[in-house]
């Protein structure tokens, strides 16, 4: 075997005091070795950033490398300079980053931006910079180099601008790649080509990789080795293979399990009674069409029909931009529709006004994306909880007391006192899910309504949500990117592409024997998937 | 709270703001009780120079009355004119904002066209204006300044409210079937209310300024003795007599800068995010 080219070796990190534990990274050791990709995985909080910004050196302020060594052939990097650590940074070790977007300069040409690293360390002249940034771009697989180095940033895709995050980071043909949850932000089938580029460019340049990432399918997809952190610490660590057949530690089990299969969850439920119907609804966004410019028209959601039985669960699935999230929000009426009925027994929910439309929308209620942004920091949870009730003319002791039960069956007994900002992510979508029940709703709509949380909480509050949704009877109608998420909880499953319909039917159809290209797409893409089906 | 007090007294400067506004708020108490007698009385010779007599320490003025008790009662009026433009200001262009922000389309047009028709008349010109409409008195300071300062607050709530107007917990209430008021007053107010203590305290400062400037030209409640007036007062002596000037001067810069440094910090406390990063 060769030298590893990075040792890290009994790494402590120390965090500023006042926070949750001591130590960001408690005595880690793990090597990096030419041509080969290293994953960390671990959940928010388990320090696996950190350990990778440590070797960039480029810890957040008031965080410090408190012992250990970062070796980087025979240098160690710890207490070295700004300076010194600025020159090693890019010319040996690069990072590219989760959100791909606040990576570039938004006023910046791409081939500029590609420019600028050369100029950093005083390499080349102007003009071959620029040639060489069409080079890079070529190489990470731009379709159309020589356009792509003229544009700017929004005028690229979120997966093309990955693509030029990593032909930046390889610009200086760096020994060690870092690559902090490269795929976090794309879309499935984005991300599948984004693994495979940075697989073929790491074999290709023999680069060591050190690859981040809190999903146990991208390390099935590309890993070489292993390594599981929980809590700054190293819990198991080794060979990909040997860690995802046959995991030692609780820990990585707990994480694999939580995983939720490709497969079906359960048969469809027998069909019952009509709830809620979705008749030919449409929305099209408008934008411009001032006197000089023309109108652009954007179909987020076209013609949809749809029928909502009691108990039942539907899922919505599709990338971003498909439309899904746009469907839900006319569900609820957060959203008008340009055309079609949205019928909840005889009551029209898209043209109800005023009274009506409050006591519809009672029966149908949303559960929100980001645990962060939907509970109002300055009300109490218990308050927020009631404040539909009072709202519709309960008394408030009454609301409030209500409000306590509903906290109690999600999971957190008296926590109605406390604010938001006490509670973890996990936490905070129980309090959604409990505001969402508290006007006794028919239907709920579920937006993303787990995809923010770490897979082990994930899995919990799928969890709860289906206890709920069979204790009271609930139709749930719920929206995700996530495939693995929708084939584990829904009885029907509605594929939607740009704004479209393309296939609707049973979980087991759907998933098992897709009938149109693009869901077919859609499961291919999703990493990970032949360790899943060995272990199944 | 005990966080928020950490970080305020970190900020030396809010805290010598905080000291000097003790001081005159004091002074503004115990005025009365200390100078038991109008200001406006005569106690001593005309022009006597500060700490000549020392029952006059700071010195009398062409009339020959007490400086230091004429400061003492001016710090009421001042902080009085302060205080309550202010309030009134807010009562006005928080609802106005908050309606523009949280409404949008043609309240939103209507009531930001209104807005920058105050915005682009001088505001102290136009206070001058509606002071010499008005009787000059407290009541038509105090409106006079409001009406001119209020602006401002209406474009800070507007901007707050709109981006606060797309975040989910609003949508969660308007879900919940709670109406547009009472989404506006629970939900989007309270959270509002940290930039708003902070451009009030500014406004404070503002106000008081504004006061001594009318009251120096002769604008001011003929009834009250205020620092502006003294300054006025003495201000065709200003070559004998530097002292009757120059004690109420230190007065209005002390009392401004203690307003302007207690708003510093409690923006500092009030958005630890922007304070860190300021370093």
């Amino acid at each position: 075997m060769t030298d590893p080219i990075v040792r890290i070796e009994k790494l402590k990190i120390a965090l500023p005091e006042g926070a949750d534990r001591p130590y960001a990274v408690d005595r880690c050791s793990f090597d990096l070795f030419p041509g080969k990709i290293l994953c960390v995985v671990g959940e928010s909080g388990s320090g696996k950033s950190m350990s990778a910004n440590a070797l960039m050196g480029l810890l957040p302020e008031g965080v410090h490398v408190s012992d250990g060594r970062i070796r980087l052939g025979e240098r160690d990097l710890v207490g070295l300079t700004d300076e010194e650590m600025r020159d090693l940074r890019g010319r040996r070790v690069a990072m590219i980053f989760q959100e791909p977007l606040s990576a570039l300069n938004p006023l910046m040409r791409i081939e500029d931006q590609i420019a600028e690293v050369f100029e950093a360390h005083g390499l080349l002249k102007p003009a071959e910079r620029k040639k060489r940034a069409v080079e890079l771009l070529t190489e990470v697989g731009l379709p159309d180099p020589a356009r792509a180095a003229r544009a700017y940033p929004h005028q690229l895709s979120g997966g093309q601008r990955q693509r030029v995050v990593i032909a930046m980071a390889l610009a200086l043909e760096p020994e060690v790649l870092v690559a902090d949850e490269p795929t976090t932000a794309l879309d499935v089938t984005t991300q599948a080509q984004i693994l495979e580029l940075i697989r073929t460019l790491q074999v290709e340049r023999n680069m060591a990789v050190m690859f981040i990432t809190h999903d146990f399918g991208v390390v099935a997809e590309i890993a070489d080795h292993v390594t599981v952190m929980q809590l700054g610490k190293i819990v198991e660590e080794g060979p990909a293979a040997t860690v995802l057949s046959n995991p030692q530690h609780p820990y990585t089990r707990k994480l694999i399990d939580a995983i939720p299969k490709l497969r079906a969850g359960r048969a469809a439920a027998p069909a019952r009674e009509t709830l809620m119907e979705v008749k030919g609804v449409s929305k099209t966004y408008r934008s411009g069409g001032g006197l000089f410019r023309p109108v652009r028209e954007v179909h987020a959601v076209k013609d949809i029909n749809l029928t909502i039985g009691r108990g039942e669960t539907i899922g919505i699935v599709g990338e971003s931009g498909s439309g899904k999230s746009s469907f839900g929000r006319c569900l609820v009426r957060l959203q008008d529709t340009d055309q079609g009925q949205i019928l909840l027994g005889d009551q029209d929910i898209t043209k109800a006004q005023g009274k009506e439309l409050q006591e519809l929308r009672a029966k149908v209620q949303m559960i929100f994306q980001d645990p962060y942004s939907s509970l109002n920091p300055r009300i109490r949870v218990g308050r927020t909880i009631a404040d539909g009730p009072i709202a519709h003319g309960t008394p408030v002791d009454q609301a409030m007391a209500e409000a306590d039960a509903l906290l109690e069956r999600v999971g957190l007994p008296g926590a109605g006192k406390r604010y938001p900002h006490e509670f973890s992510g996990g936490q905070r979508q129980r309090i959604g899910i409990a505001r969402a029940l508290a006007l006794k709703p028919q239907v709920i709509v579920a937006d993303e309504a787990v995809s923010a949380l770490d897979v082990s909480i994930q899995a919990q509050v799928l969890e709860l949500l289906d206890e709920l949704k069979r204790e009271l009877d609930l139709s749930l109608v719920f929206i995700t990117h996530d495939l693995r998420v929708a084939a584990q909880i829904c009885d029907r499953v509605m594929v939607m592409q740009k704004g479209e319909c393309v296939e609707i039917g049973p979980g087991s159809q759907v998933f098992d024997n897709p009938s149109h290209p693009y869901t077919r797409s859609l499961i291919e893409a999703i990493p990970g998937k032949d360790w899943d089906a060995e272990a199944a | 709270m005990s966080n928020f007090w950490t970080t305020f007294k970190g900020n030396k400067g809010a805290v010598v703001g905080l000291v000097i506004l003790a001081i005159v708020l004091l002074a503004s108490i115990f005025a009365p009780m200390l100078y038991t007698t109008s200001p406006w009385d005569m106690v001593n010779m005309p022009f006597m120079a500060p700490g000549v007599d020392s029952s006059v320490p700071l010195g009398t003025d062409t009339l020959g009355r007490d400086i230091a008790a004429g400061l003492a009662h001016g710090a009421y009026i001042s902080l009085l004119v302060g205080f309550v433009s202010t309030i009134v200001s807010l009562c006005i262009g928080i609802p106005l904002g908050a309606a523009a922000g949280y409404f949008g389309g043609w309240v939103d047009d209507v009531l930001m066209r209104i807005t920058e028709f105050f915005q682009v008349i001088p505001s102290f010109a136009f206070a001058i204006v509606l002071v010499a409409i008005f009787e000059p008195s407290i009541t038509s300071m105090i409106v006079a300044i409001a009406v001119v300062s209020w602006p401002p607050v209406a474009r800070l709530l507007r901007g707050e409210v709109m981006s606060l107007k797309h975040r989910e917990f609003i949508e969660a209430a308007e879900l919940s079937g709670q109406s547009g008021f009472t989404i506006i007053t629970r939900q989007i107010l309270p959270n509002t209310i940290s930039p708003v203590i902070v451009l009030a305290s500014m406004m404070v400062a503002t106000a008081i300024l504004t006061e001594s400037a009318l009251s120096f030209m002769g604008l001011g409640d003929p009834n009250v003795m205020s620092w502006g007036y003294i300054i006025g007062a003495g201000r065709t002596v200003l070559q004998q007599a530097w002292w009757i000037s120059f004690f109420p001067g230190v007065a209005i810069l002390l009392t401004v800068l203690a307003f302007n440094l207690i708003g510093e910090g409690l923006n500092d406390a009030l958005n630890p995010r922007l304070a860190k990063r300021r370093g």
